[in-house]
C-alpha cells in the first residue's frame, strides 16, 4: 500500500483568478513539481461493429495535472472524455503512451494507483436492491477501511449533501437519480482518494441538487487534499469549479488553460464573446482551420 | 495491517455483500428452493414408480448433489454477469483488491450458500420419501462435497469470463457447460450406458467422481479409505482447475480492458 507524500510548498500562492472570479480563488497552493497526474502521448483505439472499424477514442493526449487542482475536461459527445478517465482508473489499458498517478505508473503499479483513486461515473453504479449503507460498507471493505468508521463518515458526508440518516437503510432503487448520484459521490469520498475522477457527476441532477454537488466539490477542494478531474457538459459548472480546463476534440486535446485564459483567447483571436460557450463552440467545431490559425497567431504577442 | 489480513478483509467484502444480496432477494431465494425441491422430487419419483428403493436413492442423491455442484458453479460463473447487470462491474474491478481475494470471497459464499440450500432440499426429500440415512457415512459425503467444490470453483471461475468476452451471449454459454457436465457425469444413470467417447469425457468430469463417491457414502456407508480411486482424480482436478481458472480470468480481464468490453456507456 502506498501513502501519498504530501509536498509542502513554501512559496506564496500564485493568484490564478481575476477579481471577478474571486469566489473561486484557491486557498491552497498548486504544486507543479510533483504533479498528481502525468499523461504522455496516451492513445486508445476501439474496434467496433461488424466491419471492425477502428475508432480513435483518445489520440496522443499529454497532460500534467497539478496536485490539488480541479482539472476540467470538456468536449462534445464522443470526444473521448470518459475513455480518458477510464484509462486513468485502470479500467482500460493504454494502446500507447504512459500515465503516472502520484508518481506511480498505472500499468506497473496498478494496485498502488487503485488505492489512491476513485471514480464517480454518470450512472450511479450500485447494487440497486441493497441500501446505501450496505453499498457503502461494501466499498469501505474493498478499500480496507473499518466498517464502523466508514459508516460514521458516510453519514456525515451524506448529511452534508442533504440525505438524512434514515434513508440509509432502504434499498437504493427507491431513491431518485440525484440522490443516488450523491450516494455515489459519498462512496468515492469515503476512501479519501488523492485523485478523484468525476465523470459528469451532475448530469441529470435538478438545479438544486446540482448546486449541492457543486458546492460540495468546492468544499472538497478547499478542505481536502484531493486532486479532481471533472468532465461535464455544464459550462457554467466548468467555469465555476475548474482551475484549468482541457478541451478534447476527436480524442485530442485542442487547448488547455484556465477558464479566464480560454475566454480571453477566444475573444482575442476569434473575436468571439468571452464566454465558455464560445470557447466550447470554437474548439469543438468541425472546422479546425480556426485552430490552426490560432496556433500561428500565437507567436505575435501584443 | 498485514497484506494477508487486508486481502482477507477484501474477501470478506464479497461474502458480506453476497449475503446482503441474498437477503434482499429473499423472494427469489424461496422460489429457487421450491424449484430445486420440485425438480429433485420429479426425478426421484421415477425411482418410486419403478418400485426400486435403490433406484430411488440413486436418483435422490444424483438430484441433490448435482444441485449442489451446479449451485456452486453457477454462483461463481455468474459473478461477472451479475455485476454487469447491476452496473457495478467497473466499480468492483477498479477497487484495490487482488482477483484471488475477490474469487475466494465469492467461492466461500457459494459453498456456504450451496450447503444450506442442499441441506434444505435433502431434508424435504428425506421426509417425503421417508429415507433411511442411518448407515450413511457423512464423513465420506462431506469429503466429496469439499473436493468436488474445488473443481467446480475452478470451472466456475473459467466460465465467469464468458460474459466478459461475449457481452450478449456469454451467460447462455454457462448453461451449455452445465448441461454437458450433467449429461456425461452419470448423475442419474451409470456412465457405462454412455457411448464410449462420452465415457472418456465422463472421466475428466469432476462431477462423475463426486456423485459416485457420495452415492457410495450414503447408500453403502463406504468409508473414505476405500474410495481412493474417486478421491485422487478430484484432488488432481482441483489442483489443476483452480489455478487454470484464475489464469483464464486474468487473461480475460486484460482482454476486456484492452477492447473496452467492461462497459462502454457514460
Ligand atoms: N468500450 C468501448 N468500445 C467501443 N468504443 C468505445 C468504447 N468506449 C468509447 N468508445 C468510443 O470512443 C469514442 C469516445 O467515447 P467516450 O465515451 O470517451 O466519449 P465522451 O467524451 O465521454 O462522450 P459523452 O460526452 O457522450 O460522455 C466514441 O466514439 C465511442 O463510441
Ligand atoms: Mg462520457
Amino acid at each position: 500500500m502506498t501513502t501519498v507524500i504530501e509536498q509542502q510548498q513554501t512559496a506564496a500562492p500564485v493568484p490564478m483568478r481575476t477579481a471577478a472570479a474571486e469566489t473561486t480563488v484557491r486557498r491552497r497552493q498548486l504544486d507543479d513539481a510533483f504533479p498528481a497526474v502525468v499523461a504522455e502521448h496516451v492513445t486508445k483505439r476501439f474496434i467496433v461493429g461488424r466491419k471492425r472499424k477502428s475508432v480513435l477514442a483518445v489520440s496522443d493526449v499529454s497532460l500534467r495535472i497539478r496536485r490539488g487542482e480541479i482539472y476540467g475536461v470538456l468536449g462534445a459527445n464522443g470526444s473521448g472524455k470518459s475513455t480518458l478517465i477510464r484509462l486513468m482508473s485502470t479500467l482500460l489499458t493504454l494502446d500507447a503512451g504512459r500515465v503516472e498517478v502520484f508518481g506511480h505508473d498505472i500499468v506497473r503499479e496498478e494496485m498502488a494507483v487503485k488505492q489512491v483513486i476513485n471514480r464517480v461515473s454518470v450512472d450511479a453504479a450500485f447494487f440497486k436492491k441493497l441500501s446505501p449503507h450496505e453499498n457503502l460498507i461494501y466499498a469501505a471493505r474493498l478499500y480496507g477501511l473499518d466498517a464502523r468508521v466508514a459508516r460514521a463518515e458516510a453519514i456525515r458526508i451524506l448529511a452534508r449533501l442533504g440525505i438524512g440518516e434514515k434513508r440509509l437503510g432502504r434499498p437504493l432503487e427507491q431513491m431518485s437519480r440525484g440522490m443516488q448520484q450523491k450516494v455515489a459521490i459519498a462512496r468515492a469520498l469515503l476512501t479519501s482518494p488523492a485523485l478523484l475522477l468525476l465523470d459528469e457527476p451532475t448530469t441529470g441532477l435538478d438545479p438544486r441538487s446540482k448546486l449541492d454537488v457543486q458546492a460540495f466539490i468546492e468544499e472538497l477542494r478547499d478542505t481536502h487534499d484531493s486532486t479532481i478531474v471533472l468532465t461535464t457538459h455544464d459550462l457554467d459548472e466548468a467555469e465555476r469549479l475548474c482551475d484549468r480546463i482541457a478541451v478534447l476534440n476527436d480524442g485530442a486535446v485542442v487547448v488547455e488553460d484556465t477558464p479566464e485564459g480560454l475566454k480571453a483567447m477566444v475573444a482575442e483571436r476569434h473575436g468571439a464573446a468571452p464566454t465558455m460557450e464560445s470557447v466550447f463552440m470554437t474548439f469543438t467545431g468541425r472546422s479546425l482551420d480556426d485552430d490552426t490559425n490560432a496556433d500561428e497567431s500565437d507567436s505575435d504577442d501584443d | 495491517m498485514t497484506l494477508m489480513a487486508r486481502e482477507l478483509k477484501a474477501s470478506y467484502a464479497f461474502v458480506e455483500r453476497n449475503f446482503h444480496l441474498t437477503k434482499r432477494y429473499w423472494g427469489w431465494e424461496v422460489a429457487w428452493l421450491v424449484y430445486s425441491v420440485a425438480g429433485a422430487l420429479a426425478i426421484s419419483l421415477i425411482g418410486r414408480s419403478e418400485g426400486s428403493n435403490r433406484l430411488l436413492l440413486v436418483l435422490v442423491i444424483g438430484a441433490i448433489f448435482w444441485n449442489f455442484l451446479s449451485l456452486v458453479f453457477e454462483f461463481i460463473a455468474e459473478t461477472v454477469q451479475w455485476e454487469r447487470w447491476e452496473g457495478t462491474l467497473e466499480y468492483t474491478l477498479m477497487a484495490p483488491v487482488r482477483r484471488y481475494a475477490q474469487l475466494l470471497g465469492s467461492a466461500v459464499y457459494a459453498i456456504v450458500y450451496g450447503l444450506i440450500h442442499t441441506a434444505v432440499v435433502l431434508g424435504v426429500l428425506a421426509l417425503f420419501f421417508q429415507l433411511d440415512l442411518s448407515h450413511a457415512n457423512f464423513a465420506t459425503v462431506l469429503t466429496f462435497i469439499g473436493l468436488g467444490s474445488m473443481s467446480f470453483i475452478g470451472i466456475g471461475i473459467a466460465a465467469a469470463v464468458l460474459p466478459l468476452m461475449y457481452v450478449e451471449r456469454g451467460a447462455q454459454m454457462v448453461f451449455v457447460i452445465q448441461s454437458v457436465l450433467l449429461l456425461v457425469s452419470g448423475v442419474y444413470y451409470p456412465i457405462t450406458v454412455l457411448p464410449g467417447w462420452m465415457q472418456v469425457i465422463a472421466h475428466v468430469s469432476p462431477a462423475t467422481y463426486v456423485i459416485d463417491g457420495v452415492r457410495r457414502g450414503v447408500i453403502e456407508g463406504t468409508p473414505i479409505s476405500q474410495l481412493v480411486g474417486d478421491i485422487w482424480p478430484l484432488v488432481l482436478m482441483g489442483i489443476i482447475l483452480i489455478p487454470l481458472g484464475m489464469w483464464t480470468f486474468g487473461r480475460a480481464e486484460r482482454y476486456a480492458k484492452r477492447t473496452g468490453k467492461l462497459k462502454r456507456v457514460g
